[in-house]
C-alpha cells in the first residue's frame, strides 16, 4: 500500500487505553510538518485529516506523487500560511499512511487485518496529543480540519480544553447522522462483499479487495458533491462517443469519472483502514459522551471558535454545524460562524472556494495578531 | 463613524459584554472593541457583511435575529444593540422581547416616520417618503413596520419596558426625549435612540 520511505514517524511509548477497552503502546504515529515553529512556540496549527486524507497536507505527497489534499488552503502565502504558521498533521491511527493500523503486524508478526482494535475519534485525538509533547508545544495556536477532521477538532478541544487558542471545525457534525452511517455501511458492505476481502485477511496488493473498495469510494464520492455541481460538470455528456452504445460500458462522463475515482483510490488506500475509519466516524457522538448535552463538551474551554459550513453540503449540512454554534452560544463561548455559498458540495472545503479561503485566512491572521 | 454610533457607544460603559444584532460591516463593533474594551459579538444575516467583519477580526455569527436570538441564554449580554432594523422584521414585537431577554439592557434605534421631512414628502408630493435614513423606494425597501418616535415610545410604555434614556437625533444634534416634549421631538428628529430594560 504505502512505502515506508519519506514517512516521519513518532513512536508513541506511552500506553493509550482505547475506547474499546484494549491498550496499545509503542505504536507508530506518522506525521508531517510544514513551516517552522517559532521560538515562543506559539504559531503551531494542528490539522486533522478527513476519512481518506493523510499527513501530507500540501505540496507533493511523496508516496502518491500527487498534490496534498489541502493544497488550496495550506502553503506559503495561503489561508493557512506556512510562512507564518507551523503546520502539523498526522495520519490517524487505523489509517494506512504509516500510523498504527490494520495493515501493521501484530506482536506475532501476523498482519492485523480485522484483528486490529476498533478505534474511535477519541482514540485518534488522544494518540495525536502526543505530538504536542514531541514538539515541546504547550499550547497550539489553532486546530482545524474538515469533515472527519472537524470531528477530531471538536473531540480534541473537549479532551484538552486549554491546549489551543483557536478552534476551526469545518463542514462537520458533533454526531454522525443515520444518513451518514448508512452511506458508510454501503461502503463497508461493498468491501466485505468482495471475495478478495477474505474477512480482512488479504495479504498483498495483487489480491486485495480492490473492486469492493473502488465501489465504496465511488458511492462516497457522490456524497461529497452536490447535484447542481454534478449536473454542471457532467450533465448527460457522453464519454468519448457520439451516441449511446446500448451496453454497460461507461457511456456517460459521470460514469467514467466515478470509475476513475474508484480506481485511483485503490492504489493509495487500504480496504481494512476504510472499514476502521468509517466505523470511527459512525461511533462519533460527542453529545452522548456528555449525557446528551453538547455544551458540556466545551464548558471548560476559553478557546475562540470559528465554524464554517457550505450551502451545498448535504452530507454535513449547515444545520448540523449550527447545532455546534448553538451549543457554544448557550454557554457564552466565543464563537463565530459563517455559511459559505458554494455549489461544490461537501468537498468545498478541499477546493478553490475563495470566500472560504479568505474567511479562514482572515480569522487566523486577525486572531494571531491579537496574540 | 456616524453620529448614531457615537451616541450608542457613549451609552455603553467600558469592559462590558455586548451583542450587536444586525451588525452589518462591524463598524460599531470595531469601535467598541478598540476604544472601550468591549467583549463584542455580532449577528448578521448578510454573508458579505459577515466576511467584512471576519476581516476586521470580529466575532460574528451569520444568522437571522428572528430565528437565531433564541440560542443565547437569558441576560447573557450587558447590552444588546439593534440599530435601525426593528422595522424590518416580520414580527418586531417578538424581536424586541428577545433583545430584552438576552440583554440586561437593550439599545434600540428607529428611523422616525414622524420626522417633518417624511410628513412633508407624503403631504406635498403624495409619494412614499424618501429621506437620508429612509433611502429606499416603496417596492424595494426592507422596512415592513415603520413607526414614529411617538409610536415606539407609547409601545414600550404599554409593554412595561423601562426606559433609561431616550434620545432624539437630528443630524449632529442629540437631545433628550421625555413625555412633555415628545410631540416636538417626534417632528424634528429623524432618529430615535432608546436605552431600555425589562
Amino acid at each position: 500500500m504505502n512505502t515506508e520511505k519519506n514517512i516521519k514517524t513518532l513512536i508513541v511509548k506511552k500506553p493509550l487505553k482505547l475506547d474499546c477497552g484494549k491498550t496499545i503502546k509503542d505504536f507508530p504515529l506518522a506525521y508531517e510538518t510544514y513551516g517552522s515553529l517559532n521560538s515562543k512556540k506559539d504559531n503551531a496549527i494542528l490539522v486533522f485529516h478527513a476519512l481518506t486524507g493523510d499527513q501530507f497536507v500540501t505540496g507533493i505527497n511523496p508516496v502518491t506523487n500527487k498534490e496534498g489534499w489541502w493544497s488550496y488552503a495550506v502553503g506559503p502565502g495561503k489561508a493557512i500560511d506556512t510562512n507564518k504558521y507551523f503546520v502539523i498533521c498526522s495520519n490517524v491511527i487505523g489509517g494506512c499512511m504509516g500510523s498504527y493500523g490494520p495493515s501493521h503486524k501484530d506482536p506475532d508478526q501476523k498482519i492485523f487485518g480485522t484483528n486490529f482494535p476498533v478505534i474511535t475519534i477519541n482514540d485518534m485525538v488522544n494518540a495525536q496529543y502526543n505530538l504536542l509533547d514531541h514538539f515541546g508545544i504547550d499550547k497550539l495556536f489553532s486546530i482545524t480540519g474538515g469533515s472527519m477532521g472537524g470531528m477530531q477538532v471538536l473531540q480534541f478541544i473537549s479532551n484538552f480544553p486549554d491546549k489551543s487558542k483557536t478552534v476551526i471545525p469545518i463542514a462537520t457534525t458533533s454526531s454522525h447522522s443515520a444518513q451518514n452511517i448508512a452511506f458508510n455501511e454501503l461502503g463497508r458492505q461493498a468491501i466485505t462483499a468482495d471475495s478478495n476481502w477474505k474477512d480482512g485477511n488479504y495479504t498483498s496488493n495483487e489480491t486485495n479487495p480492490g473492486k469492493g473498495l473502488a465501489v465504496a469510494r465511488m458511492a462516497a464520492h457522490i456524497t461529497y458533491l452536490s447535484k447542481k455541481g454534478l449536473q454542471e460538470k457532467f450533465g448527460r455528456k457522453l464519454q468519448e462517443r457520439e451516441d449511446l452504445k446500448f451496453g454497460f460500458d461507461a457511456d456517460f462522463q459521470i460514469e467514467s469519472y466515478l470509475r476513475y475515482q474508484g480506481s485511483v483510490f485503490v492504489d493509495r488506500f487500504d480496504a481494512n483502514s476504510y472499514l476502521y475509519i468509517t466505523r470511527a466516524m459512525d461511533y462519533f457522538d460527542l453529545a452522548k459522551q456528555f449525557k446528551g448535552n453538547l455544551s458540556e463538551a466545551f464548558i471548560n474551554t476559553k478557546a475562540k471558535f470559528f465554524i464554517i459550513s457550505f450551502t451545498s453540503d448535504w452530507l454535513y449540512p449547515t444545520q448540523e454545524n449550527k447545532d455546534i454554534v448553538i451549543a457554544l452560544n448557550s454557554i457564552g463561548a466565543d464563537v463565530g460562524f459563517v455559511e459559505i455559498k458554494s455549489d461544490k458540495g461537501h468537498d468545498s472545503f478541499l477546493l478553490d472556494v475563495p470566500d472560504f479561503l479568505s474567511a479562514l485566512k482572515n480569522f487566523l491572521d486577525r486572531s494571531y495578531e491579537e496574540n | 463613524m456616524k453620529n448614531e454610533f457615537q451616541v450608542i457607544a457613549d451609552l455603553i460603559e467600558k469592559d462590558k459584554k455586548v451583542l450587536d444584532v444586525g451588525c452589518a460591516d462591524g463598524t460599531l463593533m470595531k469601535f467598541l472593541k478598540d476604544n472601550k474594551n468591549i467583549n463584542i459579538r455580532g449577528l448578521e444575516i448578510s454573508k458579505e457583511k459577515v466576511q467584512e467583519c471576519i476581516a476586521k477580526g470580529l466575532t460574528v455569527i451569520e444568522g437571522n435575529a428572528e430565528k437565531d436570538l433564541k440560542q443565547f441564554p437569558d441576560k447573557s449580554f450587558d447590552y444588546v444593540v439593534l440599530s435601525q432594523t426593528l422595522q424590518a422584521f416580520l414580527n418586531p414585537e417578538l424581536v424586541l422581547d428577545e433583545l430584552l431577554r438576552v440583554g440586561k439592557k437593550a439599545i434600540v434605534t428607529i428611523p422616525n416616520f414622524g420626522y417633518w421631512k417624511v410628513r412633508f414628502h407624503l403631504l406635498f408630493k403624495g409619494t412614499m417618503p424618501i429621506t437620508k435614513t429612509l433611502p429606499d423606494e416603496w417596492f424595494n425597501t426592507p422596512n415592513l413596520h415603520m413607526c414614529t418616535i411617538k409610536d415606539f415610545f407609547h409601545f414600550i410604555k404599554s409593554k412595561d419596558i423601562k426606559i433609561f434614556k431616550s434620545l432624539a437625533l437630528n443630524n449632529l444634534n442629540t437631545s433628550i426625549i421625555n413625555e412633555s416634549n415628545l410631540g416636538v421631538k417626534n417632528l424634528f428628529a429623524d432618529l430615535g435612540i432608546f436605552l431600555i430594560e425589562k
